[in-house]
């Protein structure tokens, strides 16, 4: 007997819905064109961006960008297990200023943090090492010393570190207590058991917020244009402020963000395979491998080992 | 190897463990029965350190647990001295423990040579005979998921063994697995009694008690109601509270 199923015009009307608006905004994005005081020109005038696009002062602004994210989420990542360990930690006094520090970032703006940095040398003009209250044995001239590039990847990795914490201390507390029993049972120290046992269990669940804000620093790096750090959004306004053509700049400085920002997922996609090391009972396959497999594939070929739950295989029939 | 002398234990105003005295000779096998909540995972845990004792006297192979005695005086040991001693006593848990991101080889081989300090190699060489002696030889590559419940218990006595200890602690090691599965650990375990090792059992396999054991302690409400040896236990009880808890498992 002939089986019929079930239609969804519904989902055929979303779909022609979606098709049209994608097709209407990649017009908007590439074909179509504006007309003022009886001049035509591109809508988006992608030959702006283009020249603009590889110019070298948006390629070195962009290579600082990336050095600011870096720096400052390393910081940041450190700061974070530092004080994620302090807030586990029995001694009260330790907890209670993990907590004040981690209080205090995330409840002040990292504008205003940063500014604060950059005037530091207001109330700080000179910073020493030596002995409390008594004689100094260095001493820095805080006003040379601090450049604009360091104050901003000291303050946003300070801002960055409370976030961080909360991060790596909710990995801590994901991993079993048993875990640590067994690790105890077979003599390891405390410290031990953090490092081999703990922490490679945490980071499954620590990679992926770990990746948002990694993320989110590189659009955050945008603020340490108002101390004057000569990166991506600063560059940029600096160049229309010569030759006034905004929008194509904003495009220039989004579409760069937009490509590292690709690139940084890629990445985490991998980072987070590689701690689901022995979490699945086998790994799925990566796009290039399924790309490689549906490529080399034939009709009534067994799909490999990877995807299936049970031990079947798949197996992949053409559908005439 | 064992000797408690009063021990007692108090979580907040529970007291899990009022006053526990009984002794492990060495190659004794010491079965544990009794209700749950009866505090016998407690004096496990407390025989290997994962417990701090409260009051009472708690000596293993002659050391008093967690303190060091000098001149009438009790200092409390460092966690570096714990660990020391923690490495002589094998601990295997209800729900195994394994170490997830890390193989059945490399479970068992971390302990000897971070532990330790063993050479990688010797370390290899003896866990390939423990995976060999619990019948687990060609899993060495396996993780932890990838193994049955049985099979994860059977790792785990491999990877307490391969510390070399003088004394084996088991906590309901059967009690979450599979009623199948239940006979392959516990083939292991009677192995390894059989070689003389001391071991400490808190079990609810009344069979392998009796088989097993040399002798069997009866615990409730954190007290040992009844010791002797198994088949006198099991067969003829003294005591009422034992007699009604035998009658409802048998």
């Amino acid at each position: 007997m002939p089986v019929v199923p079930v239609r969804h015009p519904g989902r055929w009307v979303a779909a022609a819905v979606v098709v049209l608006l994608a097709v209407m905004l990649v017009h908007s994005l590439f074909f179509s064109h504006v007309v003022i005081n009886g001049r035509t020109r591109e809508r988006f005038e992608w030959n702006i961006i283009n020249q603009y696009f590889l110019s070298s002062e948006v390629v070195k602004a962009l290579g600082i960008t990336i050095a600011l994210t870096v720096v400052a989420m390393a910081g940041g990542i450190a700061i974070g297990i530092v004080l994620a360990i302090m807030r586990l930690s029995p001694n009260p006094i330790v907890t209670g200023s993990a907590w004040v520090y981690i209080w205090f970032f995330r409840g002040t703006p990292v504008l205003v943090q940063l500014l604060f940095w950059y005037n530091a040398s207001y109330i700080f003009p000179s910073f020493s090492l030596g002995i409390p209250f008594g004689p100094a044995l260095v001493h820095f001239n805080l006003n040379t010393w601090l450049t604009p590039f360091l104050v901003a990847s000291v303050g946003l990795a300070l801002n960055e570190g409370a976030y961080m914490s909360e991060v790596v201390r909710a990995g801590l507390i994901s991993v079993d207590e048993g875990q640590t029993e067994a690790a105890q049972s077979i003599g390891m120290s405390r410290f031990m058991t953090l490092r081999l046992i703990v922490v490679p269990q945490a980071m499954r669940v620590i990679i992926p917020p770990t990746g948002n804000e990694t993320i989110s620093m590189l659009k955050t790096t945008s603020l340490a244009s108002v101390v004057t750090v000569s990166e991506l959004t600063f560059t940029v306004e600096q160049i229309m402020a010569a030759d006034y053509r905004t929008v194509p700049l904003f495009m220039v400085a989004s579409l760069q963000y937009l490509w590292v920002t690709s690139v940084l997922m890629v990445g985490q996609y991998y980072v987070e395979r590689h701690y689901a090391k022995g979490s699945v009972r086998q790994l799925p396959p990566t796009p290039l491998q399924r790309l490689r497999r549906g490529l080399l594939i034939r009709p009534g070929q067994t799909y490999g080992r990877f995807g299936d739950v049970d031990g079947t295989a798949f197996v992949w029939t053409p559908r005439d | 190897m064992v000797d408690a002398q009063g021990v007692r234990k108090r979580f907040g105003r529970q007291e899990v463990l009022r006053g526990i005295t009984l002794q492990v000779r060495t190659g004794e096998v010491m079965c544990i029965i009794g209700p749950s909540g009866s505090g016998k995972s407690t004096f496990l845990r407390c025989i290997n350190h994962l417990e701090k004792v409260d009051a009472g006297r708690l000596t293993v192979d002659g050391e008093l647990v967690g303190y060091r005695e000098q001149g009438g005086k009790l200092y409390e040991l460092r966690d570096r001295e714990v660990c020391q001693r923690r490495a002589d006593v094998g601990m295997v848990f209800q729900h195994f423990n394994l170490f997830p991101h890390m193989t059945a080889m490399e479970n068992i081989i971390v302990g000897p040579i971070r532990v330790k300090g063993e050479a990688k190699p010797t370390a290899i060489r003896r866990a390939e005979q423990l995976l060999t002696r619990v019948g687990l030889a060609e899993k060495f590559d396996a993780y932890p998921r990838q193994l049955s419940g049985g099979q994860q218990q059977r790792v785990a006595i491999a990877r307490a063994l391969c510390m070399q200890p003088k004394l084996m602690l088991f906590d309901e090691p059967t009690s979450a697995l599979d009623p199948e599965l239940v006979s392959d650990v516990l083939d292991v375990m009677r192995s390894l009694a059989d070689d003389g090792m001391t071991m400490v059992v808190v079990t609810h396999e009344i069979g392998f008690a009796r088989e097993v054991g040399d002798s069997l302690v009866f615990m409730d409400e954190g007290v040992v109601v009844e010791a002797g040896p198994p088949k006198e236990v099991l067969s003829s009880p003294r005591q009422e509270r034992t007699q009604v808890f035998l009658s409802r498992i048998l």
